[in-house]
């Protein structure tokens, strides 16, 4: 099949990414057939829905993982001038723009049966995410307004800490704002509002679920610096012959 | 005063400036000629601190340029291809404005004697809106001189200068020479820019190509020779061989 | 202190030019005049009373003139490449950014001496009690402080001034909410000392946003 000879590497990411195919396939299961149906809700809808709360969590942790690299990556850039340090943070920032989308996809479902609407605002982590959401879409589109590679990695970098700094007093406001706080997870009050009590399946499948995704977020986040790298070559080559045409 | 090794530039891949060695002692004013895209602008940059190099020295008065603090930005006077001047301001203002970034003594005398210097004391209190180019030329030069720096870097400050002007700028230059100030300027006209500096150098493709006094130069040779060195290394791409 | 008489120079220039032209100014405070306006229609049939929605009013009103004055600051000096004389000065570049921060402080300050009376007028309530005022100016200072750095960030693009709002707002949403939450609570008739959290979130975010454009704002500068 393929002409070269594969480096260990190559091999070792081979092997990593298949074995996360395989785990997310448990986790899946896991999910939706094994973990135990929580009962103390009051409809089967809900009891169902309940279900995306394994993907909804994860996807949001992994989501918040990646903006935090994203920051920690700036910071290194700014210091250290590496190339490298971009690349992981444009990476990393996509990847959690994806999983932070698919945790308000996944939030919006449960909510549908859960609360009867598709959005609150209510729910101060709802709205969190959708803000996080905006400020790194921001940072996407800063960086795709920016041509001179150098300029975009600072640049970049000095917006991705600024967003960062802002996402917990974006956090703090949001949450004196709605200080109702539904799908208190495990409070007695809680299940009245959508809440419901973690067994011990539930809570061994939610950590193997974040487990999963973690995974699928380093796969990821190699497949995506490996294609980051080869862009900004090319992107030199073509400005290095633009110049001298 | 200013002493370059090894320079390099590259903007990315592209190498701008490819190995630049020079030394300026203390009052001698260098005209710095070559063609567009010689790298000109980018090397009076990098001396001024606005641009970063890739690798090597850049020193003036021994202090590195990119370590030393702001304190080093005092001792230079610059004139790029932006007037570096406020519209809306007078031309008053705008020296005052820049006399103050600078901490210059006795402001307001200074400011009355570099504006009579360039010949529009008359014109102090009027927008720059109002100015000609070659009245915003002047106040340039001006400011680049208000807080009499060492150094003056001067990138084609003759641009929109009539023959008037010129002269008058060749004036300022003489009474620098006088008062020990380092100059090096870059201009398209061989002949203004052989007559104005001491010592003239050819850059072209990233590297300084000529290097000579301008004592016994006479302006019919210089031509000869820059045509011979532009022609001889292409601007662009590959170094010759015998490099 | 010759950093400090440096900042009020270049606060000195900006006013200078400003008084003189009045562009940024006047375009300001006919924008923020315009937002009162389109709102009163926007909420007019819905809105059984007008005056609930007035926090709100005043504070897209304030954020919306803010992001014009926001870019001028920088876009006139890059338009006339009088940037690198700044960049020139003898001086710490942290210098430009609080001259820059101070005189858009300023220009925005003007226009909320407007908006405040022109809308207790309009709507009947009172906006202009101390308390509203001290909300007014710690929310303005956060939203210059970061507004500012973005306004040097976003003239090194390609879309220059459509990027600044993009940029900013979702940056600012807790001095958004803040100010909406604490202008609404306080005209309900809440003391100051009730809206205590959202003033003490103000202050932290002036505080931590002001340290962090200080530092960051000479990687926006370099070349």
């Amino acid at each position: 099949m393929t002409a070269h000879k594969r480096s260990g590497r190559e091999t070792f990411w081979m092997v990593f990414t298949g074995i996360t195919g395989v785990l997310i396939l448990i986790g899946v299961y896991m999910s939706l057939i094994w973990a135990p149906t929580a009962l103390n809700l009051p409809t089967v809808n809900e009891q169902l829905a309940q279900r995306v709360f394994y993907f909804h969590v994860s996807a949001g942790w992994v989501g918040y993982v990646a903006f935090g690299v994203t920051a920690v990556a700036s910071v290194l850039y700014l210091i250290k001038r590496s190339r490298r340090f971009d690349n992981l943070a444009v990476s990393s920032a996509e990847i959690g723009v994806v999983f932070t989308a698919a945790n308000l996809v996944s939030g919006s479902i449960w909510a549908r049966p859960t609360w009867n609407t598709w959005w609150t605002w209510d729910d101060p982590r709802l709205t969190l995410a959708a803000i996080v959401l905006m400020v790194y879409i921001a940072y996407l589109m800063l960086r795709n307004a920016i041509d001179d590679p150098e300029r975009k990695a600072r640049l970049a970098s000095i917006y991705g800490i600024v967003g960062f700094i802002s996402v917990p007093l974006s956090f703090v406001s949001v949450r004196i704002w709605r200080t109702i706080h539904p799908a208190v997870i495990g409070t007695a009050s809680a299940s009245s509002q959508g809440g419901f009590d973690m067994s011990g399946n539930m809570v061994i499948t939610l950590l193997f679920s974040i487990f999963t995704f973690s995974l699928l977020y380093f796969v990821l986040l190699h497949y995506r610096l490996c294609l980051e790298d080869q862009r900004v070559e090319l992107e030199e080559y073509k400005m290095a012959v633009m110049a001298d045409s | 005063m200013i002493a370059i090794e090894k320079l390099i530039k590259a903007f990315g891949r592209k190498p701008v400036l490819k190995g630049i060695d020079l030394s300026v002692p203390a009052g001698q004013s260098v005209a710095l000629f070559g063609p567009n895209g010689a790298g000109k602008t980018t090397l009076i940059r990098i001396i001024a601190g606005l641009s970063k190099h890739t690798s090597g020295s850049v020193k003036l008065g021994g202090q590195e340029v990119q370590q030393a603090g702001h304190g080093l930005r005092r001792h230079i006077g610059f004139v790029s291809h932006n007037p570096l001047l406020y519209d809306s301001l007078t031309a008053e203002e705008n020296l005052i404005f820049f006399g103050r970034l600078y901490e210059v003594p006795e402001l307001s005398q200074r400011i009355n004697v570099v504006l009579d210097r360039v010949g529009l004391l008359h014109r102090r209190k009027d927008l720059v809106r109002t100015f000609s180019r070659g009245m915003i030329q002047r106040l340039t030069i001006a400011r680049s001189i208000l807080h009499n720096p060492p150094i003056l870097l001067l990138d084609e400050p003759d641009t929109g200068l009539d023959q008037q002007a010129a002269d008058m700028l060749r004036g300022l230059l003489l009474d620098i020479g006088a008062s020990d100030r380092t100059v090096l300027l870059t201009t398209h006209n061989l002949e203004r820019g052989l007559e104005w500096a001491d010592r003239a150098l050819i850059l072209n493709g990233g590297k300084i190509r000529y290097d000579s006094l301008t004592d016994n130069l006479t302006p019919a040779e210089f031509r000869q020779v820059y045509t011979d060195v532009v022609a001889t290394v292409p601007t662009i791409g590959k170094e010759p061989a015998s490099s | 202190m010759s950093y400090l008489s440096k900042v009020r120079a270049i606060v000195w220039k900006d006013v200078r030019a400003e008084l003189r032209t009045k562009d940024i100014l006047s375009s300001m405070l006919v924008f923020a005049g315009l937002t009162v306006l389109i709102f009163q229609f926007a909420f007019d049939l819905r809105a059984s009373v007008i005056q609930l929605v007035l926090p709100g009013v005043l504070w897209i009103a304030i954020t919306f003139a803010g992001v014009l004055g926001l870019n001028r600051s920088f876009v006139l000096e890059q338009d006339r490449g009088s940037m690198e004389g700044l960049l020139m000065a003898p001086m710490d570049r942290s210098a430009i950014y609080f001259g820059k921060l101070i005189g858009n402080l300023l220009f925005i300050f003007a226009v909320e001496l407007v908006l405040l009376p022109l809308m207790t007028v309009l709507y009947n309530m009172s906006l202009l009690s101390p308390s509203i005022l001290l909300v007014v100016f710690l929310g303005t200072i956060g939203y210059a402080a970061v507004g500012t750095l973005f306004a040097a960030l976003s003239i090194n693009t390609r879309a220059r001034e459509v990027m600044l709002p993009i940029l900013l707002f979702p940056v600012m949403i807790p001095v958004f909410v803040a100010g909406v939450q604490a202008t609404a609570r306080l005209l309900d008739g809440e003391s100051l000392a009730e809206i205590a959290r959202w003033v003490q979130l103000l202050l932290a975010y002036d505080g931590i946003f002001i340290a962090a454009a200080m530092i960051l704002f000479d990687y926006v500068v370099e070349e």
